[in-house]
């Protein structure tokens, strides 16, 4: 019982030198002086903005990405008490003094200095030497973009950070496979994997390629253990389940939740928000949800309305009408109804109130008890301020001749009747009797004589219609699109059937009181839909380079100069890695096919066990630098070098593999082995001395005179910058 | 489109002339006589004679039929399965539709279908390598690649399939060590022969008639560079001799070099108020006008040194600093750090001084793409470059098209951004100076490589260049399958007579259903297997069938369907079709294997071939069931065309 006291406790603490000197060294090259310059640099412009509104709670869109890297930027403004009052306006503006620079660039700078002994273990556990292992981690630290890119409000190092991870953890889960399944360490090993990717993919897309390798490798692995006839069916489903589990729930659930947490954090109403729905737009606080607050939540007949376009492109609008009339010709010389002009205005009016008519009555009001219109009834719809009817034709519209134009009907008395009575159909109907309810009913209006659909064409009408929004009748409405779905946005319940009471009754806010809330999943399908596929217009940018100018570095960035001196920072690479690792990496493709072929011919130029090394270590790093550097070719969105930093990392990776592949099977005789190792160590320091030319540049200190800089430019593509004197 | 070749006029379509030629040529046979405009859809064919093309698109449409059959057969060695596929493909109203009409998807398929039963049959002629039936069915594969090549692009993806299956295939041969390399070289060497150099060579010899026969100028000229219009009977630069190289006074046109770029042009009307500078207007301009005409002059000195006769020819040299006024207006091309109409990131470029007289912003540095200072430049082969010599700035044409106030022409801007883009580059074209000696431009003859070269950058530019526009519904590649919308191919509003696009229900859920289904036990066979469970001989060879045969049908079938999720331009339904008829010969063969597995699972005896019968009638039943059912339906919905009709009769 009491056993422990017959034996000593002992606390046995292993510790790897090396590993620590490799995160103390990380640590150093990436926090040294890291306040320095106290000025926006580069993205930090576009990604403090968002640290900015994490820290007021408004609510954001933000196309480039899940929100988990702008959250854990914003944790960093967080512990800095940042209260998120600065203008982030421009490159190279100082920052005032309330914004905490340092705990703002920690979160990125840690991670990159993680990524040192995280290179490290992998190679470890790829069974390679510590040699090999430490030579990477070198590379590592003294990879020069690496180190600009994680000193900065940035978030490829913690993406990269991420990565590793994830690659590290599933090796040592595969380590553990063959002799401790399902243990302790194994469980954590495999946990961690899962962890790790969802974090690289809520950090920035990129990182589904990765997932999606270690997924595979994973596939792969199991297949093999598929093939082992001394697991029973019983432990294989078992050893199945786990990694599904792991592999995929655990990462989609964790995905949820950044969005959860997102949506959580970020209640207030802001800029993006047109962008949203109305329903969506209501969950927040402020904005709309201070002008619906209060509104009846079934319409019925009578009732008063907005109708917003669900589109929301090229801007936001609803559907409005004025006194105006279409001039009775065009332009063009066509002819038009010269009926009352309807169109689709982007700002709130009172023109832009209708009421909901019931065809077979009078009466502009709802009745007690309300009458809800429900899918599929036929209504008319009335202008508000000119109590005149929504009205289509077979008259083309003016800008988009195909379609019908719509207008609010006046009868000149020549035998053109009117036809105002629309189908009301509703498209996210879950049953065919639903009722027709404020925001989050999305709506088609069906023109009953033509069966034409009330579409926003999203042009932009001529003087004589005010710059306002075209609003048509589509005949040939084959399919589904937003420009011809409308949602009631305002609403409230007519009581006056007088004009001059009405128009009263409409110029006066609406009141009463219900709260509509959105379920946590309808919000997140919304806003990741958003971010999917919100397209930034203007793509042309000073430091935009191709895919293929990256291999070579013909590209850098400027990320910042100092107002006065010469002294600046650039995104640039170590040259000497750069150039290695490209030979590494042909190196290594070209021998894996030459062995590839030799063994298909039943030559074993090397041991099986040399072999499955070679492999294995190739799925990893060139893997990852394939899966991450190939899928830019197809991107038709504008790409910076940082977008190659971690397939490059993985390509650095490669380097050591290859070397030590040289020394233990190419290299047969002593002396090869030994001018191998002097090469590598004259290469290494070449490494160091490239490093500490180009430091200047990475470091933003001390200033360069301009022929130093001159220098430096060693590729005549290179954009440094150089003062005029 | 084949009207163009039998009136031999240039034109411009965005995908490989053989279809065209094709339909031409059948036009051409049945007496067409190529005068029928083809505006738009719709219109009446009154008079012309138009049956022969749409029975040349026909009977290769109707080929695809035992095409089907046979590959299948060849691959899953089953009648029922390889009739099952054909089956399919006759009740398909979509393939039906698709085959009826002037159009280049039927002779596309026909080609892919080819291609795919010769490679077939080529991988069983495998056991008696370079016989004769294996020579020819090779050397087949490789004609009907280049033949879908030459459709359409789309036909990449076949060359795609086929050339993933001769890798697969070579390196089964390298494994097996009783073959001698000398052999397996010989076995590559005929390989590349047939499936790379043939179908190059034929390709390119399709290329060389299109330029044979199309030899006028005609509409498609614009699209081109002015080297290659030289080439046009009819266009103006045919046959003309210009001075060579540029000199100072000289009176030029420039041309952009983005396919499609106008010309550089001034007029006199302003830019309006508010926008820029309320200077002269400078645009690119399509078409050939006299406002397209500058002067080429010194930086620093006057007009009247240049027009004295007896002054001394001066040429322009890269790197000189110019000067270039408009002819019409005598305004200089001028820029300044005022923001570009369209493109808010850009300069405003402007027409600018009175009769030549301006300022320091008038000044344009030449320079020549890949060439060093002092060389000359040469009229329609230099491809130059305009920088702004006080902004460094480059002048290009952003191809957005300006508004009415410049009417309606492509906008030009300078460029802070020094990316090297065609948009950025000009030529020389026309090039007056009566100093100079002219020459023929017969000296400038582009090589056939060239067009070659430059018909393609054009086409690929062109395919990309169909985008769609915003509040535009297209279709999007997960409509298909499901057989969600259809597309409208002609019919007007008011009468019954509609052509419609639309594939029978039945026959592409099933094919949906097949696919998932196939996944399914594709899945559980290849786990049996790498289990090592005992399987009898004929289960082998049924598993051989359902991985080996049904894996080269889906991977067509992704081939053909998977990249068009990658792709930016407008799509449209008939793109699925190729996909689809891989779809319907796995349907085949996956019916055909999973009652085989039924039978022979559930009884030994004959009543497997009871359930394995009576399944198959079954499927065959709901298809043609459904047909019916689907016609009548479609008549009710009035969007059937009256062909369809006459093909219930048989």
């Amino acid at each position: 019982m009491l056993g422990f006291l017959k034996e000593p406790v002992v606390v046995t603490a292993e510790i790897n030198v090396n590993l620590v000197a490799l995160s103390v060294m990380g640590l150093i090259s990436r926090l040294w002086g890291l306040c320095y310059p106290r000025a926006v640099v580069f993205d930090e412009v576009y990604y403090g903005q968002f640290v900015s509104l994490y820290m007021k709670r408004i609510f954001f869109v933000d196309d480039s990405g899940p929100p988990f890297g702008h959250m854990l930027l914003a944790l960093g403004g967080y512990l800095g008490g940042f209260d998120g009052n600065f203008l982030w306006n421009r490159i190279g503006a100082e920052y005032s003094m309330n914004v905490p620079v340092w705990s703002l660039r920690l979160l990125p700078a840690l991670a990159g200095a993680l990524c040192v002994p995280l290179a490290y273990q992998i190679l470890v556990e790829l069974h390679f030497s510590h040699c090999a292992a430490l030579g990477a981690a070198l590379l590592i630290l003294l990879e020069n973009s690496l180190i600009t890119q994680s000193r900065f409000m940035l978030l490829e190092s913690i993406l990269i950070f991420f990565i590793l991870l994830a690659v590290l953890s599933y090796l040592k889960f595969y380590n553990l496979q063959k002799h401790s399944a399902f243990s302790g360490s194994w469980w954590f090993w495999l946990l961690l994997t899962g962890v790790a990717c969802s974090c690289a993919v809520g950090v920035k897309y990129m990182g589904l390629f990765t997932y999606m390798l270690l997924l595979a490798t994973a596939g792969l692995h199991f297949w093999h253990m598929i093939g082992d006839q001394n697991l029973s069916n019983i432990s294989l489903l078992c050893h199945f389940l786990a990694r599904g589990l792991a592999l995929i729930i655990i990462p989609m659930g964790l995905y949820l939740s950044f969005f959860y947490v997102h949506l959580a954090l970020l209640y207030r109403s802001g800029p993006h928000d047109q962008i949203m729905t109305s329903a969506f737009q209501a969950s927040l606080e402020g904005g709309l949800a201070r002008i619906t607050q209060g509104q009846p939540l079934e319409v019925a007949y009578g009732s008063q309305i907005t109708l917003r376009n669900v589109l929301g492109k090229p801007v936001q609008c609803w559907l409005h009408s004025h006194t105006n009339t279409y001039p009775i010709r065009y332009e063009n010389g066509r002819g038009s109804s010269h009926q009352q002009q309807v169109t689709c205005y982007p700002f709130k009016d009172v023109n832009n109130w209708w009421i909901v008519k019931d065809p077979g009555m009078q009466q502009l009001v709802v009745s007690n008890p309300p009458r809800p219109v429900r899918h599929g009834h036929i209504v008319q719809l009335v202008h508000g301020i000119t109590t005149r009817y929504l009205n289509t034709h077979d008259v083309a519209a003016p800008l988009s001749p195909h379609s019908q134009e719509v207008s609010c009907y006046i009868d000149y008395n020549i035998s053109m009747p009117a036809q105002n009575l629309w189908r009301v159909e509703i498209v996210n109907r879950e049953s065919d009797t639903d009722v027709w309810k404020t925001i989050l009913s999305e709506v088609r209006f069906v023109h009953v004589n033509t069966s034409a659909v009330l579409k926003l064409s999203g042009a932009s009408l001529p003087e004589w219609g005010y710059r306002q929004l075209e609003v048509v009748g589509e005949k040939l409405s084959k399919g589904y699109h937003q420009s011809m779905v409308w949602n009631v946005e305002e609403h409230r319940y007519g009581k006056s059937q007088e004009q001059k009471e009405r128009e009263v009754e409409l110029h006066s806010p609406t009141q009463m009181d219900i709260s509509k809330n959105l379920s946590f999943m309808a919000k997140f399908t919304e806003l990741q839909w958003k971010i999917l596929t919100l397209k930034n217009e203007d793509t042309e940018h000073k430091y935009s380079s191709s895919a293929l100018d990256w291999i070579t570095m013909d590209t850098n960035i400027a990320y910042w100069l100092h107002p006065t001196s010469g002294a600046q920072i650039h995104l640039l690479g170590n040259v000497a890695t750069w150039a290695s690792a490209n030979a590494a990496a042909l190196v290594y493709l070209c021998l894996s096919l030459w062995y590839l072929l030799r063994r298909r011919r039943k030559i074993y130029d090397i041991p099986e066990d040399a072999w499955q090394l070679w492999t294995s270590a190739g799925g990893v790093c060139a893997g990852g630098w394939a899966v991450n550097y190939l899928p830019f070719f197809l991107m038709e969105k504008t790409l910076f070098l940082y977008h190659y930093l971690p397939a490059v990392t993985f390509q650095i990776l490669l380097i050591p593999v290859v070397l030590q592949h040289l020394g233990d099977h190419l290299c047969r005789s002593v002396l090869l082995k030994s001018m191998l190792s002097a090469l590598t160590v004259a290469w290494l320091s070449s490494v160091y001395f490239v490093y500490c030319t180009f430091s200047p540049l990475s470091y933003g200190q001390p200033a360069l005179s301009p022929t130093e800089l001159r220098a430096l430019r060693w590729k005549d593509t290179w954009n440094i910058l150089i003062r005029k004197q | 489109m084949g009207s163009y070749y039998i009136n031999r006029t240039f034109f411009f379509d965005v995908h490989p002339p053989l279809g065209k030629m094709l339909i031409g040529l059948a036009g051409y046979l049945s007496g067409y006589d190529g005068t029928f405009p083809f505006q738009k859809p719709g219109d009446r064919y009154e008079q012309h004679n138009y049956i022969g093309m749409r029975g040349f698109c026909a009977f290769l449409g109707s080929c695809l039929v035992p095409f089907a059959y046979l590959t299948v057969l060849e691959l899953s060695k089953s009648l029922p399965a390889a009739l099952l596929t054909a089956f399919i493909l006759i009740f398909d109203t979509g393939c039906i539709t698709l085959s009826q009409y002037i159009l280049l998807d039927p002779i596309l398929m026909f080609f892919l279908m080819g291609a795919v039963l010769s490679m077939v049959k080529c991988n069983s002629c495998a056991d008696r390598p370079f016989s004769a039936s294996w020579w020819f069915w090779l050397s087949l594969t490789g004609v009907s690649l280049a033949g879908a090549m030459g459709v359409k692009f789309v036909g990449l993806f076949v060359v795609l399939l086929v050339g993933l299956n001769t890798i697969y295939d070579l390196w089964d041969l390298l494994g097996n060590l009783s073959l001698s390399l000398v052999m397996f070289g010989k076995h590559l060497l005929a390989r590349v022969l047939c499936l790379i150099v043939l179908p190059l060579a034929l390709y390119t010899a399709m290329f060389a008639v299109h330029f044979a026969v199309l030899n006028r100028s005609g509409p498609g000229d614009g699209f081109f560079s002015s080297a290659f219009q030289s080439q046009l009977i009819g266009n103006n630069l045919h046959n003309v001799s210009i001075p060579e190289h540029l000199a100072y006074g000289s009176v030029v046109t420039m041309k952009n070099l983005r396919m499609a770029g106008g010309y550089l042009h001034s007029h006199w009307h302003l830019y309006p108020e508010g926008i820029g500078a309320r200077q002269q207007q400078v645009t690119a301009y399509l078409h050939k006008d006299l406002n397209n005409l500058w002067v080429i002059k010194k930086h620093d000195s006057d007009t009247a040194d240049l027009s004295d006769p007896s002054s001394p020819v001066e040429f322009v040299r890269h790197g000189d600093i110019i000067r270039l006024e408009h002819k019409e207006t005598s305004r200089n091309l001028h820029s300044h750090q005022h923001e570009a109409p369209l493109t808010r990131k850009h300069f405003q470029v402007t027409g600018y001084g009175i009769n030549g007289t301006g300022d320091s912003n008038d000044f344009w540095r030449i320079e020549v793409v890949g060439r060093k200072t002092g060389k000359l430049i040469k009229v329609l082969r230099s491809q130059v470059r305009l920088t702004h010599v006080a902004t460094g700035c480059i002048l290009g044409s952003s191809g957005k098209t300006l508004p009415k106030w410049g009417w309606e022409q492509v906008e030009v801007t300078c460029t802070p951004y020094s990316k090297e883009t065609p948009n950025s580059l000009w030529n020389f074209e026309d090039h007056i100076n009566p100093k100079l000696p002219n020459i023929s431009l017969d000296v400038l003859k582009p090589s056939f490589a060239e067009i070659l070269l430059e018909s393609h950058m054009v086409m690929i530019r062109g395919n990309s260049g169909l985008k769609p526009k915003d509040n535009e519904v297209t279709s999007k590649p997960w409509h298909w399958p499901i057989n969600y919308q259809g597309l409208r191919f002609s019919g007007v509003n008011e009468t019954d007579y509609r052509v419609y696009l639309l594939g029978n229900p039945v026959i592409w859920w099933l094919n949906l259903v097949t696919i998932g289904l196939y996944l399914l036990i594709t899945v559980c066979t290849a786990v049996a297997l790498k289990r090592g469970v005992q399987l009898t001989s004929e289960l082998k060879e049924l598993s051989r069938v359902v991985l080996r045969a049904g894996g080269q049908i889906t991977l067509g079938w992704l081939l053909h369907y998977l990249p068009f999720f990658m792709m930016g331009r407008v799509l449209y339904f008939h793109h699925y079709f190729p996909a689809m008829l891989f779809s319907s010969m796995l349907t085949g063969i996956t019916w055909d294997a999973l009652l085989k597995f039924c039978a022979v699972f559930l009884s030994p005896s004959t009543t497997a071939r009871k359930i394995y019968g009576g399944g198959f009638l079954a499927l065959v039943l709901l298809i043609l069931y459904r047909r019916e059912r689907t016609k009548r339906g479609e008549i009710r919905e009035k969007t059937i065309n009256d062909r369809l009709r006459d093909q219930q009769c048989f």
